[in-house]
């Protein structure tokens, strides 16, 4: 530890920090531009100038660290006048275009141009032009304002993995770019417009809309990927105009995956705004009532099942079971893929080392998922932990997959998992090396016939490599969406029978096995195959129109809250269902969101509590299935179309630009 | 440098670019020089390799893209990284340039010594426009160098690799004929100073004990 003085005050901090940290501690605030905590130290802006007792001149705090016995001083004239000076120098180039910005309000240039800046400038001759660069549909580039902090470049190399931009060019020709023009290939992208601290990366989409004192801020949680990336939304008259990630170390860290960020503009196109009815055939608009008394005649007698959807939330799944408990059923689904998901433990169904505890494996398999398509942040956090520990990562799935680190490609399918099982493969010895191995099993890869056989399959692997201990669970399932795990958490896997006779899909796609004749009621909020072959439509809310619990796949329990109201008729979704029940005289008996919630928590434990905390395995007992069931196919992730994954993208025309992009085959 | 040396959009660009047996010869003693995993330290040396392939097969030495994603791929560096030294070290040509590269000195003691005669002689025998241009004829391509380092016989004149020594106007003239004639006149001083001693021979160290 290291003794610090920090205008007078006393501070102990570890070694090899830096100043800046040092001063931060202190509670003295520095301003930086180039300087980014989850980033490499570049010490490019000078903006962080400290003075230091004995030193000659002002030192870059970012880039210097502390020694004992230091006394720093962020606030003495030498200081003021050293920042005075750099911000000077920093605007010689950059225009003054503040009120066309989207920064605007929200730029660190401009703040602390005011706070630590003279009031006028000096220079007279003429400014530079730097050509805008082309970075793909999302992120938009006005590159005159570019400060050249190299925030970017850093992000794309350290954090998303895609060394593709960079500074070409030298002195005042020194431009960021992709020097070759290109799309950047990453699914983190968004986040370039957060780090960038002045406005010459802007969100394309966002591009003149709003100024950030508009905007209505509601903290809430994305379920677009199943990692539960913590986010603001920021609406303006009933409308989203944008989402950006909130911090949570434990999750997302400051990071969020593209698809949560700009999918959103599918919430205002193909949506359900109103109850429909089938008749003669054919759907036609009608009333909440016309709805309800549709319902009741058509499925009274019936034998009735329901499905929830991967976009489903908690509450709505909690009071659909009721309902159909109170019908009598016992028919609740939510395996909508086709994942031979066995949820009779928890931790057979969930992400059990954590994220963050991603950081703490010494050795990690994939099977059978990519990680980049299906959870990016994530894929972010395996990415740092394989960069900074240099962790060996196995691969079971396509071969010349780029996951943004180096893998060790064991093989495609099942027969390389069936001799990990049999313990003779060469990755077995890195696992049983390793202290804290980890595995990862995609949720596609138990969507196939034999998916039973590859998630015990899988367990015996985590079982016999020492991934399972007192204090260390390494087997974790990944899954794609929000919505994934409520429902296995209330226990929607007793399976729908081929004679079913009606249907409440809950946001779901209709199962294959529907009889022909069969009732079906879909609920949610976008229509697709499931709404077209409805009988009743039941105008549903998105997940930025409700108060709304939501798991994540580590199991974590996060709220999200209501931004904008629905559209039109179009109601929260265990309101819906509770209306219905008084319509089929089962009245469910919660009336309050705080009644659901109290219901919730009675229907499993784990609704009242955070949902996950890091936990050690004692019970080795693995999940039914049959090890030596492995078919030899290969895996494949269920994600193609990283961008079109949900109800929600696919709705959004900034997806389908991002997918004509990315994947032009694709396109339609 | 100029500003529009660097541009990487307004000319075509060969649709490939392999290494030739040459330089394939010329990488593999060049990347030996570096320790295991240090490969990406042989960058700039090989974009030397490739620019002087360029002249070789086309006769003018400029680096394209696709002989730095070439570098990239031999040295397993990200093609962005190869992008920005190119662009950073002007020595790279990022364009086509002239079949010869006439590179003037205009650093403060070349300058005192006439550098600005050099660079009229190569505008008027070059038929060159100004700095960054390239004549007509595709012969020659004008740019002004920071200090080459041959102060004591300023002013000087690179062509492509090669110093001119002593230059002035006249003599200026008669080497750029001479390049388009097709001759290559013995580089180095050309009014025949020995390596650098004063003008017309050594005056110290003449009497060195065995010699």
């Amino acid at each position: 530890m290291a003794k610090v003085t920090v205008d007078g005050i006393e501070v102990e901090v570890p070694n090899g920090v830096s100043v800046l940290q040092a001063c931060e501690a202190a509670g003295k605030e520095i301003p930086r531009f180039c300087y980014h905590e989850r980033l490499s130290v570049a010490g490019n802006c000078r903006m962080c100038l400290v003075e230091v007792e004995k030193a000659p001149k002002p030192i870059a705090s970012c880039a210097y660290p502390v020694a004992d016995g230091m006394k720093v001083f962020t606030d003495s004239p030498m200081v003021r006048n050293g920042r005075r000076g750099v911000m000077e120098f920093l605007l010689i180039n950059h225009p003054l275009d503040c009120p066309i910005c989207d920064q605007g309000g929200e730029c660190d240039l401009q703040d602390q141009a005011v706070a630590f800046g003279g009031d006028a400038s000096r220079y007279r001759e003429e400014k530079r032009a730097v050509k805008d660069k082309y970075l793909g549909p999302l992120v938009k580039t006005i590159m005159n304002r570019c400060i050249q902090c190299t925030r970017c470049v850093r992000f794309a190399t350290e954090v998303a993995g895609v060394p593709e931009l960079g500074a070409t060019n030298r002195g005042e020709n020194m431009e960021i770019g992709t020097y070759v023009e290109k799309a950047l290939t990453t699914e983190l992208s968004g986040n370039l417009i957060d780090i960038c601290p002045v406005g010459a990366l802007t969100s394309r989409p966002y591009a003149y809309v709003s100024r950030p004192w508009e905007l209505r801020k509601t903290d809430s949680v994305d379920v677009l990927d199943a990692t539960g990336t913590n986010i603001r939304v920021d609406a303006r008259a009933g409308e989203v105009l944008r989402i950006l990630p909130r911090t949570n170390d434990d999750v997302n860290e400051e990071w969020m995956a593209d698809r949560g960020r700009f999918a959103f503009d599918g919430l205002k196109r193909r949506r359900l705004d109103r109850p429909w009815v089938r008749q003669n055939g054919k759907l036609k608009p009608a009333s909440w009532a016309e709805a309800f008394t549709a319902i009741a005649a058509g499925i009274k007698g019936r034998k009735i099942g329901a499905v929830a959807g991967e976009l489903a939330d908690a509450e709505a799944t909690v009071a659909l079971r009721d309902l159909m408990a109170a019908l009598g059923s016992n028919h609740l689904e939510c395996r909508t893929d086709g994942a031979a998901i066995d949820a009779s433990r928890r931790d057979f169904y969930t992400f059990n080392t954590g994220i963050a505890g991603i950081e703490e494996a010494d050795a990690l398999l994939i099977i059978g998922s990519n990680p980049r398509l299906e959870a990016p942040v994530i894929n972010a956090r395996i990415r740092k932990r394989v960069a900074t520990g240099g962790i060996p990562v196995g691969f079971i799935g396509p071969r010349g997959l780029n996951l943004t680190y180096a893998q060790d490609w064991l093989g495609e399918g099942g027969a390389t998992l069936s001799a990990l099982v049999g313990g003779q493969h060469r990755f077995n010895e890195v696992l049983r090396a390793a202290k804290r191995p980890m595995l990862i099993l995609g949720r596609g890869a138990l969507a196939r016939p034999d998916g039973a056989a590859v998630l015990a399959a899988a367990w015996q692997v985590a079982a016999q490599n020492g991934m399972l201990q007192a204090d260390w669970h390494g087997f974790n399932l990944l899954h794609q969406f929000g919505g994934q795990v409520a429902p296995l958490d209330l226990g929607f896997t007793t399976g729908i029978p081929a004679d079913i006779e009606a249907l409440w899909l809950l946001g779901a796609e209709v199962p294959a096995a529907v009889p022909e004749g069969a009732f079906v009621i879909y609920q949610g909020h976008h229509g697709e195959a499931g709404a077209a072959r409805a009988d009743v439509i039941l105008p549903g809310a998105a997940y930025t129109e409700k108060d709304a619990t939501w798991v994540n796949t580590e199991g974590r329990v996060q709220r999200g809250r209501l931004a904008v109201y629905p559209p039109g008729e179009a109601r929260e979704d265990w309101k819906i269902l509770r209306a219905a029940s008084e319509v089929l005289g089962i009245r469910l008996p919660y009336d309050s969101m705080d009644g659901v919630r109290a219901r919730l928590v009675e229907a499993n434990p784990v609704f009242g509590g955070p949902g996950f905390a890091p936990h050690g395995c004692t019970d080795l007992a693995g999940p039914v299935g049959d090890v030596g069931g492995v078919a030899e196919a290969a895996f494949a992730s269920s994600i193609h179309n990283y961008w079109q994954a949900d109800v929600i993208s696919r709705a959004s025309a900034t997806m389908a630009e991002c997918a004509r992009t990315y994947l032009p085959q694709a396109a339609e | 440098m100029d500003a529009e040396l660097s541009t990487a959009t307004e000319f075509p660009q060969p649709e490939s670019f392999s290494f030739d047996e040459e330089s394939l010869k010329a990488i593999e003693t060049i990347v030996k020089r570096y320790p295991p995993g240090k490969q990406a330290s042989a960058v700039i040396p090989l974009l030397y390799v490739v620019q002087r392939q360029m002249k070789r097969s086309t006769g003018s030495a400029w680096v394209p893209n696709k002989g730095m994603d070439a570098v990239a791929e031999r040295l397993g560096m990200a093609p962005i990284r190869v992008y920005e030294v190119a662009t950073f070290y002007f020595m790279f040509n990022m364009k086509p340039i002239g079949k010869h590269h006439l590179q003037v000195c205009a650093t403060t003691p070349c300058w005192l010594r006439g550098s600005d005669e050099v660079s009229r002689a190569c505008r008027d025998a070059g038929k060159l426009g100004g700095w960054g241009q390239t004549s007509e004829d595709k012969m020659f391509t004008l740019s002004e160098v920071e200090c080459l380092g041959g102060c004591v016989n300023a002013p000087i004149l690179q062509v492509d690799d090669d110093y001119y020594e002593d230059m002035d106007y006249e003599s200026t003239v008669r080497l750029i004929e001479a390049l388009r004639r097709g001759e290559r006149p013995a580089p180095g001083s050309v009014i025949g100073r020995q390596t650098s001693a004063p003008e017309g021979g050594p005056q110290t160290l003449l009497d060195v004990p065995g010699e």
